[in-house]
C-alpha cells in the first residue's frame, strides 16, 4: 500500500479507496477494468464478462465492481452486516494464470493487509449456482478468521465446460472495508475519506435505499407484475435465442447471445423479488431455478457460437 | 535397499479429504510395487493443507528375474497352431522350442525368460498412472492445458512433484517422468508465509527435517498433538479448561501446516445464549475451540483459535480479527434467539402445511398429525400421560423452523427444548422435543421419560411405516431415509425401557394413519417386523451375542413382542450354554433328522400323538412321560413370561432323550411301533417348540 496517499485514496480509509486501489492493481496487472453491468444482478459472476467471457478458448482478464443485489437479504439497514444491495469487486482470469494464488495474495498487500501480521487461509469451498447451471471448485479466503474473498476455479458455466478454465476472485467489499477501517457496522463505513464536515459515511449514502428498498421486497413489490414478468423475459429469451442462430458457411453461429442474456438476467433477479415476497413455494422455487437455468444454458450455448465466444 | 520419496505439492487439499488422501497414495503405491514383485519393507503418507507425501523404504533394486514355461501345439500339429505359438512367445522358428512328451504326446514348449526391470524404471511408470487416475473425492482442471481433453485432474492445481529413489548411503536419483507437463525433480517449497522459498530434498528424513526448519509439520498427529497440548496449556494458565472436540482438531490440524495457538475473548453478554448455540457458533463457522470454568463447568467468554503463522506482532492483529468476526457471529445468534424466542412454538406450525415431507407421504404438517394421534396411542402402553405425549408430538418439530435451527441444523431439538421451557411447558413436554431425536445411533442414549419414549416411538414408527407403505424400504448400502437406525431405536426404546408393545399391532396402527394406501396392507407389518428381527440380529452379533437365535425365537410365529423376544432369546443362550442345553440340542437336532429322513421315504408327516399301548420299553415310556411333563410346566413358565423357568423344565427332558437314543431302535420291524416311536420323537421337536425353534440354531 502507497503511504503517501491521501485519505479519499486510501483503501484503510474509505471504501471508494478500497475500489481504487483493487482497479489499480488488477489494472497494472493487465485486466481490462470494466464498468458495472446496467442490470441488477444478484452477484458480480451474472456480469456478461464473467457468465459469458469465461466461455470458449480466447483469453479474458477483466476487473470490475458489481453491485449486487439480493432482496432475501434486505434487512431494512438493521443489521450490522446484511444488506439487499451491496458491492463485489469480480477479477475474472482465463486461463486460470499458474500463479493466481499468489497475485490475489499480492492485492490482498495492495489494499494494506499484511500477511506477516495477518492469518491468511484457504477454506474449502465448492461454489455452485444452481441458476446459472455453473459450478467450480476453490477456497473461502480467509483474513484473521473473516471471509473477505471467494476463490474459484471455473469447471463449468451456463453448463458449458470451460475450456481453458477460468479462475474467478470475487472480493466483499463491505466486508472487507469494514474490517480495514476497523468498524463494526457496513453504515458507519468512511465513503469518501474525508472527515468532519465533509465526511460521507455508507449510511448517508445507502441506508435511505435499503430501507425502501426492503419495504418494496417484502411488502410492496407488485407480484402479479413480478409473475408476468418473469414469463416475458423467459418468452424473450427464446424468442431472441431462436431468432439468433444463422448456418454461416459450414458453422453455425449466434447473433444475438448478449441481449438473450439480458432476459436470463431479468428472469433470475425477478424470481429473487418473488422469491423475498414469500410467494414461491419450496417445489415451485425449484421449478423456477430450473427454468432459469436452462435459459442460462441456452444464452452459453449461443454464445460458444458468437465470435468472443471462439467462432473466428 | 533403496527408499522411495514421493512428495505432491499443490493449492491447498481441503483438509476433510487429506487423511484419506494420504491413506489412498500409501495403499496405491505399494500394492502397485508388490503386484510388480518389489515386495517393500514399510511405508508411511502423509498429508498437510499443501502437500501429500510418502515414503516407501526397503524396496528391492531390481524385479526379480522371471522364467516362464508356455506349452505350445503337439509336435506336428496345424500350421496356424504353430504359427500363433511362435507370434505369442517371440520366437524365431521351432529350434528355439524344446519338446516334451508326456502321455498324450508330444509338444512344444517355450521357455520364456523375462529379465526384472530396475526398480526405479518401474516406478517411473507407475507413478504416473496413479496420479492420473488418483480417487479425489471432487477433482478439477485448470490452467492453460484444460483447454485440452485428456488434462489433468486433481484435488486443486497441483504444482511440483519430488520423486527420489536410492540408497541411503548414496545420492539419491530422481525418479523421472512427467504428468501434464509437471516434471519430477528434487525442489519443494516450505510454509506459504513464513518459508517461502523453494527447498532441495534427497531423501525422506532431510525432507521431513528440511520442511520443520522450513516451518511445515509433515505429519498430522504432531499437528494435532502441539495443538491439542498447547491449547489445553493456554487454557489451563488462565485457568480455564479446553472443552475438548475430536473432529474440530481433525479439521484444524488440515487447515495449518505450523500450527500456533491464541486465545481471543468475547464479551460476557454472550453468555446469555445457550452453550450449544455458542459453541456452534464458535466451532462451525470459525474453526474455533471453546472453553469452560473448571469449577462450573460451564462456558467462559474466551475461544481458542489455531493459527497456520508466527506473527510479527505475537498475534494480536490475529486474535483482534478473530474477535471481532466472533463478536459479530455471536450477534447473530443472540439476534436469532432472541427473536426465536418472540414466536411460540405452535405458532410456527402452519407453516408445515407447505413444507414437504416427501412427495408421496405428504407435507411435514401431516407427518406432526400422525405423530400425535400415534403418540397418543403408545402413551398408555409405555406409561406416558397421553395430553403431555400429545402436546409433546405436536410442538417436536417447531424448532425446525426457527432462525437457530436454520442457521446450525446440529442443534434441532435441543433448541425445541429451550424453546419449550421457555413458554412454560411441562418439564417432560420440554424434554420430549430434543429427545424424540433419540437414540441417533447405536452409541446415543436412549430417553427414558415415558413423554419421550412415545413420541420417539411414534416418530420412527410413523417413518418406517410410511416409507415400507411407499416401498422405499433399504437396499444393500445404500439407506437414504436412515430407516434401519430408526428400526434399530424402536428396539432399544423398547428394550432398555422394558417395555411391552406389540409391534404388529403399532405398525398397523401407524400404517393406517397414511393417506397413502398400499395395495397389501396386511402384509407390510409382517414385513417390518422381519425387518426388526434383521435389525435385533445385527445388534446382537455387534454386541458379540448369538444372533442365530433370534430367527430360532422368530420362527416360532406370533412374536411380535419384542421385549419378550429379548429376554427369550436370552434365556435360551444362557440355557444352550449349559450342558443340558447342549444335549438336549444336539438330541432335538438327531430327532429332527431322523425324522426329516424317515418323512421323506414314506412321504408323509409322523404328526399326532403316539399310542401309549404300543409303548414296550421303559425308555419309551419314560420319555413319553418326560415330555408331557416338560410341555406342561414349559409352557406354564412361558405363560408367566418367566423363560429362565421355561428352560429349566426343558432341562429335565435330557435324560430321558439321552436314555432314549441311548437304547431305543427307531425303525422296529413293526410297522406300527416304527410310527409310534417316530410320533415320539416328534413329540420331542413340538416340546422344545414351546421355547423355541431347535432346527434354526446353528451349532
Amino acid at each position: 500500500m502507497d503511504a503517501s496517499l491521501p485519505a479519499h485514496m486510501r483503501p484503510d480509509r474509505s471504501f471508494q479507496g478500497l475500489i481504487l486501489a483493487l482497479q489499480r492493481y488488477w489494472a497494472d496487472y493487465g485486466c481490462v477494468i470494466l464498468q458495472p453491468y446496467d442490470m441488477e444482478v444478484g452477484a458480480g459472476t451474472f456480469h456478461p464478462a464473467t457468465t459469458l467471457r469465461a466461455l470458449g478458448p480466447k483469453p479474458w482478464n477483466a476487473a470490475y465492481v458489481q453491485p449486487s443485489r439480493r432482496p432475501k437479504d434486505g434487512r431494512y439497514g438493521e443489521n450490522p452486516n446484511r444488506l439487499q444491495h451491496y458491492y463485489q469487486f469480480q477479477v475474472i482470469l482465463k486461463p486460470s494464470p499458474p500463479d493466481l494464488q499468489e497475485l490475489y495474495l499480492r492485492s490482498l498487500a495492495a489494499i494494506g493487509i499484511d500477511s506477516a501480521v495477518h492469518d491468511i487461509r484457504f477454506v474449502e469451498d465448492d461454489w455452485e449456482s444452481p441458476t446459472l447451471g455453473a459450478w467450480g471448485l476453490g477456497w473461502e479466503c480467509w483474513c484473521d478468521g473473516m471471509e473477505v474473498s471467494q476463490f474459484t476455479y471455473f469447471q463449468q458455466v451456463a453448463g458449458v465446460e470451460c475450456a481453458p478454465v477460468a479462475g474467478e476472485l470475487t472480493y466483499g467489499l463491505e466486508r472487507l472495508a469494514c474490517y480495514l477501517q476497523g468498524v463494526d457496522r457496513i453504515m458507519d463505513l468512511n465513503f469518501n475519506g474525508r472527515e468532519g464536515d465533509q465526511k460521507v459515511t455508507y449510511r448517508d449514502v445507502f441506508f435511505q435505499a435499503e430501507q425502501e428498498y426492503s419495504r418494496h421486497n417484502f411488502e410492496y413489490a407488485d407480484t402479479a407484475m413480478l409473475f408476468e414478468q418473469f414469463k416475458m423475459a423467459e418468452e424473450a429469451c427464446k424468442k431472441y435465442l431462436a431468432a439468433g442462430w444463422r448456418e454461416g458457411g459450414n458453422r453455425k453461429q449466434h447473433l444475438m447471445a448478449l441481449p438473450a442474456y439480458d432476459q436470463c438476467i431479468k428472469a433470475s433477479h425477478v424470481f429473487n423479488l418473488l422469491d423475498a415476497r414469500g410467494v414461491i413455494s419450496v417445489t415451485e422455487r425449484q421449478s423456477y431455478i430450473f427454468r432459469v437455468r436452462e435459459l442460462a444454458k441456452a444464452c452459453g450455448e449461443a454464445w460458444v457460437h458468437t465470435e468472443a465466444g471462439g467462432v473466428a | 535397499m533403496p527408499d522411495l520419496l514421493l512428495e505432491l505439492f499443490s493449492e491447498e487439499i481441503p483438509a476433510r479429504m487429506q487423511a484419506k488422501a494420504a491413506d489412498d497414495l500409501r495403499r496405491m503405491v505399494t500394492d502397485k510395487l508388490v503386484a510388480e514383485g518389489l515386495v517393500y519393507e514399510g511405508a508411511k503418507a502423509f498429508a498437510t493443507p499443501r502437500r501429500l507425501a510418502l515414503t516407501v523404504h526397503g524396496i528391492p533394486a531390481r524385479q526379480p528375474d522371471l522364467k516362464e514355461e508356455r506349452r505350445g501345439p503337439r509336435v506336428g500339429g496345424p500350421e496356424p497352431a504353430i504359427q500363433g505359438f511362435l507370434k505369442a512367445t517371440g520366437l524365431a522358428s521351432l529350434s528355439e522350442a524344446k519338446i516334451q512328451s508326456d502321455k498324450k504326446g508330444d509338444f512344444y514348449i517355450a521357455l520364456i525368460e523375462k529379465p526384472g526391470r530396475a526398480a526405479i524404471d518401474v516406478i517411473a511408470e507407475i507413478l504416473p498412472v496413479i496420479i492420473r487416475t488418483f480417487p479425489w473425492p471432487k477433482s478439477m482442471r485448470w490452467g492453460e492445458r484444460s483447454a485440452k481433453p485428456g488434462s489433468l485432474n486433481w484435488v486443486r492445481p497441483l504444482h511440483a512433484i519430488t520423486a527420489t529413489f536410492g540408497l541411503e548411503t548414496e545420492e539419491p536419483d530422481v525418479v523421472k517422468f512427467s504428468v501434464d507437463g509437471i516434471e519430477t525433480g528434487e525442489t519443494t517449497y516450505g510454509h506459504r508465509f513464513l518459508a517461502p522459498a523453494a527447498i532441495n530434498v534427497r531423501r525422506f528424513e532431510d525432507y521431513e527435517a528440511k520442511l520443520l526448519d522450513a516451518k511445515v509439520v509433515l505429519d498430522a498427529e504432531r499437528r494435532k498433538d502441539s495443538i491439542l497440548t498447547d491449547a489445553k496449556q493456554l487454557a489451563f494458565a488462565q485457568g480455564f479448561e479446553l472443552v475438548e472436540d475430536q473432529n474440530l482438531l481433525d479439521e484444524v490440524a488440515g487447515l495449518v501446516e505450523w500450527p500456533v495457538v491464541l486465545m481471543g475473548s468475547f464479551d460476557q453478554e454472550f453468555l446469555s445464549i445457550p452453550a450449544e448455540v455458542i459453541r456452534a457458533t464458535i466451532r462451525n463457522n470459525q474453526k474455533c475451540f471453546v472453553v469452560s470454568d473448571p469449577k462450573t463447568g460451564k462456558l467462559a467468554s474466551k475461544f481458542i483459535l489455531i493459527a497456520n503463522i508466527e506473527a510479527t506482532d505475537g498475534g494480536k492483529a490475529i486474535v483482534s480479527g478473530n474477535e471481532r468476526v466472533i463478536r459479530a457471529r455471536l450477534s447473530d445468534a443472540k439476534f436469532f434467539y432472541e427473536t426465536d424466542l418472540k414466536t411460540k412454538l405452535e405458532d410456527r406450525l402452519p407453516k408445515f402445511e407447505q413444507i414437504v415431507f416427501h412427495e408421496k407421504l405428504g407435507t411435514q404438517g401431516e407427518r406432526i398429525k400422525r405423530i400425535e394421534r400415534l403418540a397418543a396411542e403408545i402413551a398408555p402402553l409405555v406409561g406416558a400421560d397421553v395430553a403431555k405425549a400429545k402436546r409433546a408430538a405436536h410442538l417436536a418439530k417447531a424448532d425446525l423452523l426457527t432462525e437457530v435451527v436454520g442457521e446450525f441444523p446440529e442443534v434441532q431439538g435441543l433448541m425445541g427444548k429451550y424453546y419449550a421451557l421457555a413458554q412454560g411447558e411441562d418439564t417432560s413436554v420440554a424434554a420430549a422435543c430434543e429427545e424424540h431425536y433419540k437414540p441417533q445411533g447405536p452409541a446415543d442414549r436412549v430417553p427414558t421419560d415415558s413423554v419421550s419414549v412415545a413420541v420417539a416411538l411414534a416418530d420412527k414408527l410413523d417413518t418406517l411405516a410410511g416409507f415400507w407403505a411407499i416401498d422405499e424400504k433399504p437396499t444393500g448400502s445404500k439407506d437414504p431415509y436412515a430407516l434401519r437406525r430408526a428400526a434399530l431405536g424402536v428396539i432399544r426404546l423398547i428394550a432398555e425401557n422394558a417395555l411391552r408393545l406389540s409391534l404388529l399391532k403399532a405398525a398397523a396402527s401407524a400404517l393406517a394413519g397414511l393417506s397413502v394406501k398400499p395395495t397389501d396392507t396386511q402384509k407390510i407389518p409382517n414385513d417390518l417386523l422381519a425387518f426388526f428381527a434383521d435389525r435385533l440380529k445385527v445388534q446382537l452379533r455387534e454386541q458379540g451375542a448369538r444372533h442365530d437365535l433370534v430367527d430360532a425365537v422368530f420362527a416360532l410365529g406370533g412374536q411380535d413382542d419384542l421385549l419378550m423376544i429379548v429376554r427369550r432369546v436370552e434365556a435360551l443362550g444362557k440355557f444352550l450354554d449349559s450342558d443340558d442345553g447342549k444335549n438336549l440340542l444336539a438330541g432335538t437336532k438327531r430327532a429332527g433328522n431322523i425324522l426329516s429322513i424317515e418323512e421323506k421315504k414314506d412321504k408323509r408327516t409322523f404328526d399326532g400323538a403316539p399310542d401309549a399301548a404300543l409303548y414296550s420299553l421303559t425308555e419309551e415310556k419314560a420319555l413319553a412321560k418326560a415330555i408331557g411333563e416338560v410341555k406342561a410346566e414349559a409352557s406354564a413358565a412361558v405363560a408367566k413370561e418367566d423363560f429362565a423357568a421355561a428352560m429349566s423344565a426343558m432341562a429335565k427332558l435330557r435324560p430321558p432323550v439321552d436314555a432314549f437314543f441311548d437304547k431305543v431302535r427307531v425303525n422296529d420291524e413293526d410297522p406300527k411301533v416304527r410310527e409310534n416311536r417316530l410320533k415320539l420323537l416328534n413329540e420331542i421337536r413340538s416340546a422344545t417348540r414351546a421355547v423355541a425353534d431347535f432346527s434354526k440354531i446353528q451349532d
